[in-house]
């Protein structure tokens, strides 16, 4: 192997600038800490909401919301990414599609943390779906029979114990939004791996640059595996495998 | 507006698309085979007794599943050259990292698949003298796959929709194709909107299969 390592790079300043490449992993990292949790915030709402409403007696609501899942799940993140970016735009009003084409702020994190987070609101949804017809089925029914209109039996009766049920593979989902959002990339968001790509090509370090890259997806990951194991640990629910005594 | 869409550019960019899609395929088909292959190994190597070698796996396993694989992508696309000396084409590049990334996903589904069968049959196994070799390709292997087939199925769905991420190092898929073709007849919102509704018609009809499958082909017990 045939490799000039070259460890002070990051330390390095970049080519044609004042910066470090230190300075542009960090506000990489910044970018795509911000796409995640942002996508994420939009990715619970919607997904509880939708999968809340695929389990509702309403026949057309319950359709809708399988419409909705079905159409997120079944196209790739970045073909949507583009989606958003590209063909979206051309559906609005005139003037408004205009603002949006050229004078709207921050447009490329906009875009992508909306697609982002509904691609993640429908594996939300799923998972939110799974924990409500885990239940008994007598839950939902006691609930209706000491007189809960059906809003009442899901908001006091089914959502608390669905939400604390499905903990789990929330946690992997959560981690899967950290790594989606590197597809921003795609439309020009200055996340990590728009920075890890920009890095290599200007230092020509691209081992030491993907590796720090790399890294820090690491770092995301374990944070957010851990904050919910300790989400997880309060919410347990006494009396099940895995529960709190 | 949708009135000044023109979708007759679809028809004459149609060769170049179908193209692209045939190079997705070919992705998926190759990823998916090796990613079992390598997947079934991984998944007894990190079940099995010697302790180096379960480690070895269980962290290849890990690694390979906390980082984004668009960085896998562009790591094989680094570094494969730097290791064999010459450029390998993005086609070539995509195929194997695929292999290798979804060796880890299916090496999880195919554990999963081992563990759920009852320890006793290893055992029977054992007691009538097969070997470990044995033991595994004729009572638990055939069990195991047929129980995991319609989660090694999703699993290949998904795969089939990330291929479309070889566009980081520029592999002519069916993203790309579309791409191109929308850029050659300046008319990239159709490609795109046609390119996704390819993808939905082919993801949406094989998970209705898949759905089916899982119906028939569940053991009874």
């Amino acid at each position: 192997m045939n490799y000039h390592w070259n460890w002070g790079v990051f330390l390095e300043q970049v080519k044609g600038g004042d910066e470090t490449y230190l300075d542009w992993l960090i506000a990489g990292f910044g970018w795509t800490v911000a796409v995640a949790l942002s996508a994420w915030a939009i990715a619970l709402i919607l997904g509880i909401a939708v999968g809340t409403a695929r389990t509702v007696p309403n026949k057309w609501l319950a359709r809708a919301a399988h419409v909705w899942v079905e159409l997120f799940r079944n196209v790739p993140l970045l073909v949507q990414l583009f989606l958003w970016f590209f063909v979206f735009p051309e559906f609005l009003p005139r003037e408004l599609s205009l603002w949006v084409k050229q004078d709207m702020p921050a447009k490329e994190f906009i875009t992508a943390t909306i697609c982002l987070g509904l691609f993640t609101s429908a594996r939300v949804a799923e998972q939110m779906r799974a924990g409500i017809e885990s239940l008994a089925r007598g839950q939902g029914m006691a609930g209706l029979a000491i007189g809960f209109t059906l809003g009442q039996t899901y908001r006091y009766v089914l959502l608390p114990m669905a939400l604390r049920i499905i903990i789990p593979p929330l946690t992997s989902e959560f981690m899967n939004v950290f790594k989606n959002s590197a597809v921003a990339f795609a439309i020009g968001v200055l996340e990590l791996t728009f920075q890890a790509r920009q890095m290599q090509e200007d230092s020509e370090q691209g081992i030491e640059t993907y590796l720090a890259v790399t890294v820090l997806y690491f770092i995301c990951a374990f944070v957010a595996n851990r904050g919910m194991a300790l989400i997880e640990r309060r919410t347990r629910i006494p009396g099940y495998i895995g529960g709190a005594k | 507006m949708l009135s000044n869409f023109d979708f007759s550019v679809i028809a004459p960019s149609l060769p170049f698309i179908w193209t692209g899609l045939k190079f997705t395929v070919q992705l998926t088909l190759i990823a998916m085979s090796g990613g079992i292959v390598f997947g079934t190994l991984l998944a007894l190597a990190r079940l099995s007794s010697m302790a180096p070698l379960a480690m070895a796996a269980t962290w290849y396993v890990n690694l390979m599943r906390s980082i984004p694989l668009l960085m896998v992508i562009l790591w094989f696309f680094l570094v494969i050259p730097l290791i064999t000396g010459k450029p390998l084409g993005a086609e070539a590049s995509a195929i194997v990292t695929f292999t290798a990334f979804e060796a880890a996903y299916y090496s999880e589904i195919m554990r999963a698949g081992i563990q759920s069968i009852p320890r006793g049959q290893v055992a029977a196994g054992e007691a009538i003298g097969l070997n470990y070799w044995q033991v595994m390709s004729y009572v638990v292997l055939p069990q195991a796959f047929r129980n995991m087939l319609p989660i090694l199925l999703t699993q290949t769905i998904i795969l089939f929709q990330d291929t479309s991420l070889v566009y980081a190092i520029g592999a002519k898929d069916l993203l790309k194709a579309a791409e191109i073709a929308g850029k050659n007849y300046n008319r990239p919102v159709e490609m795109y909107v046609f390119v996704a509704g390819i993808y939905f018609v082919i993801c949406f009809s094989l998970s209705f299969l898949v759905r089916r499958l899982q119906r028939k082909i569940a053991i009874v017990r």
